[in-house]
């Protein structure tokens, strides 16, 4: 162990050795890797249930706003409140660091739990959630008005609406936006070390700690995230193009 | 429904904006009888588009009643969508939904709200292409075709609905001069056929050949109304003088 400290430069083949081979070092990070995946999935799902909701509230909200108070009624004041609470959950959210609400929820929210990845998946699906929600709201609004009032003119009801026309143009008008949601989440997960767990950044500092070599593992860890983002972005690449070509 | 029946009416009908300060109507009373083709001019901002709106209530009246097949449709308690469906319309930007292609366009609202099979469906749209001449862009979408071929679709879209009533805001008014003939010329079948039509327009030619009655607006209200043959070569009011001095 000590002499390749000494050493002038061990070999990368030596380095690689130490750091993935040897004590199987190598399991750490993929453990960490699925760690990773496993958050983000979850987190992913999570933030669009919640971010669907939300921009749904939000716009409902925002389009009936002068109609409803027009007619009077619970109605109006029951979308007034859900419009108050989704607007309150946005900002809080918006406006704290992702690290201390993932401490908040793991020492105070979630402190009887003990394992940390549910609390992480949680954590990071409710952060997620008000920037989702904030893109399909705005999604909505870049659908012309003039497609919802044909909609209207034709008979059809806010809903219906909504389900025919106006969310299959939103989706696909926000697609990129939430493309790069899902890249920025990926990476935001790198955090779940500060509540214990390891996850794919948290394996290469592990190792780095122990080999006492930094390049191998943090680089490993580095080009792992860099291929995963660059997967997706290829993925939702074609998805688009997909997409596109429908309308063409 | 017979010749002659009410279809639309009117009574006290008034619109304003921004807590009163702009009255877009001003206490408009009017009837459409069934096989009538009553054409609105004004000149521009006199609340022509608000008051064809309102006969569908994509715009909520301020005051006053508007009653269709003899039925109050301002009133909170009245299912609107049903009678939209009934009402068609046509709108100066087309508004066709771009996330469908054109017969899509057109069976939405019949296999959606009249429960027709798509079968039924298909076969009446591609009868109503067939009518307007655009039978071959069935399969394309909106973003391929010309704007008077869009006018031309958002027509017999509405038309598939089998509306006892048409509504056309300034229908030509987005289009190149060379495609306004071709929207026209549909309209001006439809009237033959016997539609009940209401049409905001500029097309001074159209009114007077298609038009069985002319409604002139200012200042939202009706200053002016007649058969068009009387309107147009000996107009009774100052405004209504001033106005074609400038637009014939
Ligand atoms: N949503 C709105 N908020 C405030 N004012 C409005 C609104 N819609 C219309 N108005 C005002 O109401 C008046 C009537 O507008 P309207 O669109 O009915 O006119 P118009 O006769 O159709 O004009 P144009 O020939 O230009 O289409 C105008 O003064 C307009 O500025
Ligand atoms: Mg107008």
């Amino acid at each position: 162990m000590t002499n390749w400290v000494l050493a002038a430069g061990p070999s990368l083949g030596e380095q690689f050795k130490l750091n993935f081979i040897d004590g199987d070092r190598w399991k750490w990070i993929v453990d960490g890797l699925l760690a990773t995946l496993e958050i983000t999935a979850v987190a992913l799902v999570i933030g669009i249930v919640i971010g669907v909701v939300v921009a749904a509230v939000r716009s409902s909200y925002e389009k009936n706003k002068d109609t409803m108070k027009a007619k009077g009624g619970v109605g109006y004041a029951v979308l007034c409140f859900f419009n108050a609470v989704c607007k309150l959950y946005l900002t809080v959210i918006r406006g704290t660091p992702t690290v201390v609400q993932l401490l908040i929820c793991y020492f105070i929210i979630f402190s009887k739990w003990t394992n940390g990845i549910p609390v992480a998946m949680i954590s990071f699906g409710i952060n997620s959630g008000a920037y989702v929600a904030e893109i399909f709201r705005s999604g909505i609004m870049s659908v012309d008005e003039g497609q919802f009032e044909a909609s209207r003119s034709l008979g059809f009801g806010y809903l219906p609406t909504m389900r025919y026309v106006v969310v299959p143009q939103a989706f696909k008008a926000v697609l990129p936006a939430l493309g790069n949601e899902f890249i920025v989440l990926i990476k935001e997960t790198s955090i779940a070390g500060y509540v214990g767990i390891m996850d794919l950044t948290k394996a290469g500092d592990l190792i780095r700690g122990r080999t006492f070599s930094a390049f191998m593992p943090l680089i490993a860890v580095a080009l792992i995230y860099l291929t995963l983002v660059m997967l997706l972005t290829w993925l939702l690449g074609k998805l688009e193009r997909r997409l596109r070509k429908n309308e063409r | 429904m017979n010749a002659n029946d009410v279809l639309l009416k009117v009574v006290g009908l008034k619109k304003y904006y921004n807590g009163g300060k702009v009255k877009a109507l001003d206490g408009v009373d009017c009837e459409i009888r069934a096989g009538e083709v009553v054409v609105i001019i004004g000149p521009s901002g006199c609340g022509k588009s608000t008051f064809l709106r309102s006969l569908n209530l994509l715009e909520m009246p301020t005051a006053g009643e508007i009653f269709f097949e003899g039925e109050k449709i301002n009133d909170p308690k009245i299912d609107i969508n049903l009678h939209r469906q009934k009402i068609g319309m046509v709108f100066q930007q087309f508004n066709l939904f771009n996330n469908l292609n054109i017969l899509q366009n057109v069976t939405l609202a019949p296999t959606k709200l009249l429960k027709q099979t798509s079968g039924e469906a298909q076969k009446n749209a591609m009868d109503l292409l067939n009518r307007v001449g655009l039978a071959d862009k069935a399969q394309n979408y909106p973003s391929q075709l010309s704007g008077g071929q869009k006018q031309r679709i958002a027509i017999v879209r509405a038309l598939a609905m089998k509306p006892d009533v048409m509504l056309f805001d300034e229908p030509t008014s987005a289009l190149d001069p060379e495609m306004v003939g071709e929207v026209l010329e549909v309209m001006r079948e439809l009237a033959r056929s016997g539609m009940t039509m209401v049409v905001v327009t500029h097309e001074m030619g159209f009114a007077r050949e298609v038009g069985s009655r002319v409604l002139f607006m200012e200042d939202g209200v009706i200053v002016e109304e007649n058969e068009p043959n009387a309107f147009f070569a000996a107009p009774q009011s100052q405004r209504a003088k001033d106005f074609l001095s400038k637009v014939l």
